[in-house]
């Protein structure tokens, strides 16, 4: 394991020593086993474990959530659900690798999955520009979402992405267009509509895709406004302060549900998704399951009121004359 | 919202203007405005006395009266300003104008009836940074004499009922929070109801970051509204106006029927400094203003602030030959 953040060293550590000890006897033929030793620190580290990432800071969490070994859409794609076959292009001025979508089956049914895709190493990360869409990326996604909606195909999307890409391209072909006509449509779609932070919540770039019937965030995703950096450097006029921003902003999974600003939690593995990430892709797939049984039994009409309400209920505001 | 690195720049970029606006015109030209030289000069000694008061004096007669052009450089007398609508008399640089005034632009006198007038932001996430957010709240109250960045309500323009919102910049740059979404979904859905149509005028540097997700999902929720405005075929209009970014344009401001704007304003998702620090390019003369968006496509006509209001009549006579009896 090459990459792990600063929390999580004490449990690489005894992870390597348990590793250590299981390798050892073979490695040197001998007849001996550490089974004592090895059912020691197996519970140490899970207890420490349990209490690294009980007690895991809003920027411990935006840290995990970019962790660079995170599963990222494709990897859920291919673990959650079967038989996906992509589909490219916004028909209008090119295919957006940032933005990846197709027809896919979720436990044997049809849907149309759809989610910002970022790259694993530099050459990946370039072809997918680091998960930051440009505007065809929007229009793609809102390309497949309109197929999906003709015939009465689920929509299912991912959401992994810093922002939507801040170019001098993205600008002349109008991002923020392509954004707003998304949510737009989006409210209008007939289908049931799942929309699932899987990593980093970016700002507008995320809510591109965002709007659904069901928002369902991962324990250790964020969602926000703004970069914690971004933030800190306009308000604390220092990046640094990007923790304390992570904080104040309020960007955790356990945050947005408690202000329900989304309507589910799915949780990880014990020591985050990239620990384990067929057993998070377990997880997801139980609560996508959950929610799309819940939203499928709901006439259009039903589906679209609800879906407008929740939106639609979204802010607090203060009204003196109307209180009084 | 990505570019709201680009709004402290906003920000900073009308701060400029304001205190342009406060410059005292020189009239003694033996007082420059510049630091008075050190006190063992040998003139300092019978100068500086006579620095203060002079100085001190002429502050007293001519502050605010006059306003540089940050285009032509020529100095406006303020009244004169103020009577051509916040627009330069010489080179029709357009000023920055408040949203009471703009609604008075625009309405037949005493048709406008506000919503909503004294619905204000909530410290809902008790948000603490360099300094709090209800003690923002309470300086832009003060400074701009406003509740929040936007003011709405239904009025008449010309012969048609309208629904209009017009955001103000001069407060917290126009952002956009909670009000702001709730303001204009009241608005839209009020619009749809009565079958009006609805013009917005939006300024902004984009949503509020001291409601966080709050302010995020106020894009979703008046794309929303204004779905459901579309689906009754009724007319929205949007405007926009210097400067105009991110969390808004990513919103309701780029999904009008018709998008206008005012000449030279200065218009995208993502700041020129995020941009340039993001992409290390150098950006196109004239990138993201007015006639840039109109070069690409996104803009349907560039109107001149003293039109605007005879043009969006003549819109909506061609969209709403029928207008809505009032």
């Amino acid at each position: 394991m090459k990459h792990h953040l600063d929390f999580e060293k004490p449990i690489v550590e005894l992870q390597r020593k348990l590793d250590d000890l299981r390798t050892h006897p073979e490695m040197h033929s001998l007849g001996i086993s550490f089974e004592e030793e090895i059912r020691l620190i197996e519970r140490e580290l899970h207890e420490t474990k349990r209490q690294v990432f009980s007690n895991l800071s809003p920027w411990q969490r935006v840290q995990l959530a970019r962790h660079p070994k995170r599963p990222y859409t494709l990897d859920y794609v291919r673990s959650v659900f079967t038989d996906f076959s992509e589909l490219h292009g916004d028909r209008h001025f090119a295919d957006d690798r940032a933005v990846v979508g197709g027809f896919a089956r979720l436990g044997g049914d049809r849907v149309m999955v759809l989610g910002t895709q970022k790259g694993r190493d530099t050459k990946e990360n370039i072809l997918r520009n680091f998960g930051s869409a440009h505007p065809e990326g929007y229009r793609k996604a809102l390309r497949l979402m309109k197929l999906a909606d003709k015939f009465g195909i689920p929509i299912i999307t991912l959401i992994d992405t810093a922002g939507a890409y801040p170019g001098i391209g993205a600008e002349e072909r109008h991002i923020g267009e392509a954004i707003a006509v998304n949510l737009r449509e989006m409210m209008l779609l007939e289908v049931p509509t799942i929309a699932a932070v899987i990593g980093e919540g970016g700002s507008g770039g995320a809510l591109g895709i965002g709007v659904a019937d069901r928002v369902l965030v991962l324990e250790n995703a964020y969602y926000s406004v703004i970069s914690p950096e971004g933030c800190a450097s306009i308000l604390w006029k220092d990046r640094a302060a990007a923790s304390k921003a992570a904080a104040a902003l309020r960007i955790t999974a356990r945050d947005l549900l408690e202000l329900r600003l989304v309507d589910d939690v799915v949780p990880e593995p014990i020591g985050g998704a990239h620990t384990d990430p067929l057993a998070a892709s377990v997880l997801l797939k139980k609560r996508l399951l959950h929610h799309l049984a819940e939203i499928r039994i709901l006439s259009v009409e039903d589906r679209q009121r609800l879906r407008y309400e929740k939106f639609r209920a979204f802010g607090r505001v203060h009204e003196p004359l109307a209180a009084a | 919202m990505t570019a709201s690195g680009n709004q402290s720049k906003i920000q900073h970029i009308s701060m400029a203007n304001s205190e342009l606006k406060k410059r005292t015109v020189v009239i003694d030209p033996v007082e420059p405005a510049v630091t008075p030289p050190p006190a063992t000069s040998d003139t300092a000694f019978l100068k500086k006395p006579k620095l203060g008061t002079g100085r001190g004096k002429k502050r007293d007669i001519p502050e605010g009266l006059w306003t540089k052009c940050p285009k032509c450089e020529n100095l406006i007398y303020d009244k004169e300003l103020d009577a051509n609508l916040k627009i330069c008399p010489k080179c029709e640089h357009h000023f920055p104008i408040g949203a009471r005034e703009r609604i008075h632009s625009l309405v037949e006198t005493c048709s406008f009836e506000e919503m909503d007038p004294e619905m204000e932001s909530v410290d809902v996430l008790h948000f603490t940074g360099a300094a709090s957010y209800e003690s923002k709240l309470a300086a832009n109250r003060k400074s701009s004499l406003l509740k929040d960045s936007i003011i709405t309500g239904i009025g008449q323009l010309a012969h048609h009922r309208i629904a209009l919102g017009v955001m103000d910049f001069s407060f917290l740059g126009g952002s956009m929070g909670s009000v702001v979404g709730e303001k204009l979904a009241r608005l839209i859905e009020a619009g749809t109801d009565k079958g009006l149509p609805v013009i917005i005028f939006c300024t902004s540097g984009g949503a509020r970051m001291y409601e966080g997700m709050f302010s995020l999902m106020q894009m979703a929720k008046t794309c929303g509204a204004l779905a459901y405005h579309a689906k009754k075929r009724l007319p929205y209009i949007s405007v926009l106006v210097h400067p105009c970014y991110a969390g808004v344009m990513a919103s309701f401001a780029s999904v009008g029927d018709l998008i206008l704007a005012e000449p030279g304003a200065m218009i995208g998702f993502a700041g020129p400094r995020v941009i340039k620090d993001t992409t290390q390019a150098e950006l196109p003369p004239g990138f993201q203003t007015s006639e840039f968006l109109r070069e690409h496509g996104l803009v349907d006509s560039i109107v001149a602030r003293k039109e605007l209001k005879d043009r969006l009549r003549s819109y909506l006579d061609f969209l709403k030959p029928d207008p809505t009896p009032s």
